[in-house]
C-alpha cells in the first residue's frame, strides 16, 4: 500500500482533486472553505509539530522556574507567552485532526457501483463521521477501511432472493460506527450478511494444517475465526465465494497493527459479522492526571479518571477485604481495586495488603465497567502530548503511549483498559462482576456488622458485633480456676470466661484476646484465638446447626463461617452459674411468657430466639405480618409482640393498626423492633398503635421494653 | 541532555578497502558499531523505568523531545550489570530511535577488510548473534556489531 506523505506536487493533486470536488457537491456548507484552504506538505506540519512540542516543554520549564519566585516581573509576560503557546500548540493539533468522515468519503459511492454490479441491495450507515483523528493515522486507516467495507458488500451481504429466504430484509446493511474510547478510537464495520462460514475455515484449516481436530473441536469460535486473519488463508481459491470473507484480511491486520492498532472479528454465522478496529491516538494532547507509584511516575488519560478518593486507615473511606480481594465501599456501591504497583510487578503479588497507610485511588471507567487503582500520590493534571511507545513495548497493554513532562523527564501513559484487562484476567471479570451484584444486594437487604474470629480451629465463625461489649486481651495471669472454671476479674466483678469448645486452649502466656459480651448487669467473657475482621454482611444463615452453640452456617466474604450462638454461651455460664438448677438452663417451660417474633429476616429471627429465651421468654416466631395475624385468627395469644417495620408484604406500622383494630389482640403490648429509630419513626410507631418502638442495634433497649410492657400493660 | 559529539568526520570517506567504525568499550571489550549508523552520542542520562519490559530495556529517557528506548547491552549480551554513568549511542532502527547504553565510547576508527574475520564458532552463541564479524586491531580484537540483530530482541532469548 503506498500512500503519498507529500501532497505538494501538481499531479497527485491533481488526481485527487475530482474526488474532492465530487464529495464536496452534496455538502454545500463545505465548499466554500474549501476553495480557501490551501495544501501543505505534510513534512511542514510534521516540523512545526515537533518545534511547537519543544516549545511546549520550555514553556513548562519556564513556568516552574517562575512558579517558585515570589513576584517576579517575568510572571505577566509569562502567562502570555503560555497563553500564546497554548493556542499555538491546539492550532498545530488541529491542522493535523481531521474527521473520520473524509475517509468515509467515496464509500457510498463504493457501495452503489457494488450493488449495481452484484445485484444486491445494501443500505450502507454511517456514525460518527466527526470523530476526529491524527491525519498520518487516517491516511494508514482509510484503505483498510474501504477493503473491509468492499469485502462486507461482496462477500458478507447475500443476494436479495437469498436474503429474504434467510427471512430478513431484502436490503443488507453495512454499519460503520466510529467514536473515541480512552485514548483510542473505535471503528467497527458491522454488516448482517451470511457471516463467516465456520465449516469452510475449519476445513480450510485443517488443509493447511495449522491445527488438528483435536484442537478445533476444543477451540473456541473467536479463535477459528481469527484463521482469516492468517497471511495466505483466505485466498479465492482456498474459501471460495460462498465464505470468502477475509480476502486480503492479513493485509488490513498488518496495516493496523503498524500503526498500534488492533481488529478483532466477531461472527455469527448466518447473522453477520462485526469488525473491530481500535486505533490508539498515536498524536494528540491529552490532560493526564500524573500520578506515582512505587517512585516511579505515570500518566492517566483524564478522559477515563472518573473521581479520586484518598484512604487511610484513620479516614473515613479504607480499603477493606473480601478474603484476598480488596475492595472500596464507594457511596452506595463496592469498587473493585487494582493496585498499580502490583499490576506492573513493582512489587510482588501479595495479598498481604497495607490498608493502613495513605494512598490514592483512582476510580476509572473503561466501558461500563469502574475500578479503582491505587496509586501512592497523586499531582496536578499536566497536557501530554501522547507518543506511542517502542515497538517493542507495544505487547505490554498497560500502556498506552509515553511522553515528556515539563521537567524534561520520560513517563509512561497507563492505559486503563490494559489494566483492567490484566487485572480481571487474574482476578476473573466475572467474579468482581459477582462481587458488586452481591455487594448491591448487600445494601437492599438488611447488613449486619459481624465480628469474625478463629477459635479452636482454624474455621471462622462470626458474632454480630451488637451483641459484642467490647474486644479485650487479659493476661492469662490474672485468669482464676474456680470449680473447674475461668473466671477473671474484670470491672470489679468476677467474669466467668468459657471457651467455645473444649478442644480449645487458652493460652499458656501472654494475653488472651477475649469477647466480651454483656447482659445486663452480668458479663461474660468467651476466649478466642484471634481475632480476624469486622464485616459488613447480609447474613443468611443457611445451614442449621445441631451443635447448640452454633445458630448455624453462613457464608461470609466467600467462607462458611459458623455464626455463634451467644445466647447458648449466657445461659451456659449464668444458667449453671447463678441459678445452678439441673432442670435445664430454661426454667419452667409454662411460667414464662409467650412472645411472638415478627421478622422477616431469618438472621434476626435466629438471633432473637435464643436471646429471648436466656431472659426466660418461650418464644413464637412469624416471617411475615400476614403470618402473625393468622396466628391470631388460629386462637393464640401471646403476653406481647415484637414486630419488624421493613417487611414484604404488611409493613410493621400496618400490622400494628390491624392488631389494635381486632378486639382478639387489642391488648397485647406490642413492640416496634426497627433498624430505623430516628424521632420521626418513633412518632409513626405510637401512631400506628405501637407500645414501644426499639432500635434493631440495642439490644439491651428490646429487653427492657419486654420487662416494661409486661410489668404495666401485658399479661402474663 | 549530554554534550552530544560529531561523530561524522568529514575525511571518513572509505576507500573500498576500509570501513569506518565507532569504537566502544563494554566491560573491557573493544566493540565497533558502523558510523553512519550513529546518531548521537550521550552522557548518562536520567532513565524512565519501564515496568514490564524486556530485560534487556534499561527505560526511556528524553532526547532534544524525542523519546529514546534505553537498551541495556551489557544485558544483552549477558554480562554483569554496569555501576551508573555510563555512555550511550543513539541508533536508530526501523525509524525508532534506540539508546545503546555502554561503558564508554573512544574514537572512530578506519579499518581495513584485510583484518575483518568472521565469528569464531566457538563463541558465545549470545555473541554470535549480535556480532557481524571480528576486526584484528594491534591493540587486540574488535567486534562488530549488527544493530539490527542487536535490537531484535525474538532472539534475545536465545
Amino acid at each position: 500500500m503506498a500512500i503519498s506523505t507529500t501532497n505538494i506536487d501538481g499531479a497527485p493533486a491533481l488526481a485527487v482533486n475530482p474526488d474532492a470536488v465530487r464529495s464536496d457537491a452534496g455538502e454545500t456548507s463545505v465548499g466554500s472553505v474549501a476553495t480557501q484552504s490551501i495544501r501543505v506538505s505534510v513534512d511542514l506540519l510534521e516540523n512545526l509539530m515537533t518545534m511547537v512540542s519543544e516549545l511546549v516543554l520550555t514553556r513548562n520549564q519556564l513556568l516552574q522556574m517562575v512558579r517558585s519566585l515570589d513576584n517576579s516581573e517575568f510572571t505577566v509576560p509569562l502567562q502570555r507567552l503560555s497563553h500564546v503557546t497554548t493556542e499555538l500548540q491546539e492550532g498545530v493539533m488541529k491542522t493535523r485532526m481531521q474527521p473520520i468522515g473524509n475517509a468515509w468519503a467515496k464509500l457510498p459511492r463504493i457501495v452503489r457501483d457494488l450493488t449495481v454490479e452484484l445485484g444486491k441491495k445494501i443500505d450502507l450507515q454511517m456514525h460518527g463521521a466527526e470523530t476526529e483523528l491524527d491525519r498520518q493515522v487516517l491516511e494508514l486507516i482509510k484503505d483498510p477501511l474501504t477493503h473491509m467495507v468492499r469485502n462486507a458488500a461482496d462477500h458478507g451481504i447475500e443476494l436479495p432472493a437469498d436474503r429474504l429466504q434467510a427471512g430478513k430484509a431484502e436490503a443488507g446493511r453495512i454499519t460503520l460506527n466510529a467514536f473515541h474510547e480512552g485514548g483510542h478510537i473505535v471503528i467497527e464495520i458491522r454488516d448482517d450478511g451470511r457471516g463467516l462460514n465456520m465449516r469452510r475455515i475449519r476445513q480450510r484449516v485443517l488443509e493447511d494444517g495449522l491445527a488438528t481436530e483435536a484442537e478445533l473441536d476444543v477451540m473456541p469460535a473467536q479463535q477459528l475465526q481469527a484463521f482469516v486473519f492468517r497471511p495466505g488463508f483466505s485466498t479465492a481459491q482456498a474459501v471460495t465465494s460462498i465464505s470468502g470473507r477475509g480476502v486480503g484480511m492479513d493485509v488490513v491486520k498488518t496495516n493496523i497493527e503498524k500503526i498500534g492498532g488492533t481488529v478483532e472479528l466477531k461472527s455469527d454465522e448466518g447473522r453477520g459479522a462485526v469488525f473491530t478496529i481500535k486505533i490508539p491516538l498515536t498524536l494528540a494532547i491529552v490532560s493526564a492526571l500524573i500520578v506515582e507509584c512505587a517512585d516511579e511516575r505515570y500518566a492517566i488519560p483524564q478522559t477515563s479518571v472518573v473521581e479520586l478518593v484518598r484512604v487511610s486507615g484513620v479516614s473515613e473511606m479504607k480499603i477493606e477485604r473480601i478474603n484476598d480481594t480488596a475492595v472500596l465501599r464507594l457511596r452506595d456501591r463496592l469498587l473493585p481495586l487494582v493496585f498499580l504497583d502490583q499490576a506492573l510487578r513493582l512489587v510482588p503479588v501479595t495479598y498481604d495488603i497495607d490498608t493502613q497507610s495513605e494512598k490514592f485511588i483512582i476510580v476509572a471507567m473503561v466501558g461500563s465497567y469502574q475500578f479503582g487503582i491505587v496509586v501512592d500520590r497523586v499531582f496536578d493534571t499536566e497536557e501530554i502530548v501522547v507518543k506511542p511507545v517502542a515497538p517493542i513495548l507495544r505487547d505490554i497493554p498497560m500502556f498506552s503511549g509515553n511522553t515528556i513532562l515539563g521537567d524534561g523527564s520520560v513517563i509512561m501513559i497507563l492505559d486503563p483498559n490494559g489494566i483492567a484487562a490484566a487485572s480481571s484476567a487474574t482476578a476473573a471479570t466475572e467474579s468482581t462482576a459477582t462481587v458488586i451484584d452481591d455487594a448491591r444486594q448487600l445494601r437492599t437487604a438488611e447488613s449486619t456488622a459481624l465480628l469474625v474470629f478463629t477459635a479452636g480451629g482454624r474455621e471462622p465463625r462470626a458474632v454480630p458485633l451488637s451483641l459484642v461489649a467490647r474486644l479485650e486481651e487479659i493476661d492469662v495471669g490474672q485468669i482464676e480456676t474456680a470449680d473447674g472454671r475461668h473466671v477473671v476479674q474484670y470491672r470489679g466483678q468476677l467474669m466467668p470466661l468459657v471457651a467455645m469448645r473444649d478442644s480449645f486452649r487458652m493460652r499458656a502466656e501472654g494475653r488472651q484476646p477475649i469477647l466480651v459480651f454483656s447482659d445486663r448487669d452480668s458479663t461474660l467473657g468467651l476466649m478466642v484465638d484471634e481475632i480476624v475482621d469486622i464485616v459488613e454482611s447480609d447474613m443468611n444463615i443457611e445451614l442449621r446447626s445441631t451443635d447448640p452453640g452454633i445458630l448455624g452456617s453462613a457464608v461470609i466474604s466467600g467462607q462458611a463461617t459458623e455464626i455463634i450462638d451467644v445466647g447458648y454461651f449466657l445461659t451456659r455460664a449464668f444458667g449453671d452459674w447463678f441459678k445452678n438448677h439441673d432442670d435445664g438452663p430454661f426454667g419452667q417451660p409454662n411460667d414464662r411468657p409467650r412472645v411472638l417474633l415478627v421478622d422477616d429476616s431469618p438472621f434476626f429471627r435466629n438471633l432473637m430466639i435464643p436471646l429471648l429465651s436466656v431472659q426466660g421468654y418461650q418464644v413464637e416466631t412469624a416471617e411475615t405480618a400476614e403470618g402473625a395475624l393468622k396466628r391470631r385468627d388460629g386462637g393464640e395469644r401471646f403476653s406481647a409482640i415484637v414486630s419488624d417495620i421493613e417487611m414484604p408484604g404488611m409493613n410493621g406500622f400496618d400490622f400494628a393498626a390491624a392488631v389494635r383494630d381486632d378486639a382478639r389482640w387489642r391488648d397485647t403490648p406490642i413492640i416496634a423492633h426497627s433498624t430505623h429509630a430516628s424521632a420521626a419513626d418513633f412518632a409513626r410507631g405510637h401512631q400506628a398503635g405501637f407500645t414501644d418502638y426499639v432500635s434493631k442495634a440495642d439490644r439491651g433497649a428490646l429487653l427492657q421494653a419486654l420487662a416494661q410492657v409486661l410489668a404495666t400493660g401485658g399479661r402474663a | 541532555m549530554g554534550t552530544a559529539i560529531a561523530v561524522a568526520r568529514p575525511g571518513a570517506l572509505a576507500t573500498t578497502a576500509s570501513a569506518d567504525f565507532l569504537t566502544l568499550t563494554i566491560a573491557g571489550q573493544r566493540f565497533g558499531l558502523p558510523v553512519a549508523s550513529v546518531q548521537d552520542v550521550l552522557g548518562p542520562q536520567k532513565i524512565t523505568r519501564i515496568p514490564l519490559s524486556p530485560p534487556e530495556i534499561a527505560g526511556a529517557l528524553n532526547l532534544r523531545g524525542r523519546i529514546v528506548t534505553a537498551v541495556d547491552i551489557r544485558r544483552r549480551l549477558g554480562l554483569p550489570a554496569a555501576e551508573a554513568g555510563g555512555m550511550s549511542v543513539v541508533v536508530e532502527h526501523h525509524g525508532e530511535p534506540y539508546s545503546l547504553m555502554i561503558d564508554s565510547v573512544s574514537e572512530v576508527l578506519s579499518l581495513p577488510a584485510q583484518a575483518f574475520e568472521a565469528n569464531p564458532p566457538t563463541l558465545n552463541p549470545r555473541w554470535r548473534e549480535v556480532s557481524a564479524g571480528i576486526y584484528r586491531l594491534n591493540e587486540g580484537l574488535l567486534v562488530v556489531l549488527e544493530i539490527d540483530r542487536l535490537l531484535d530482541f525474538s532472539r534475545a532469548a536465545a
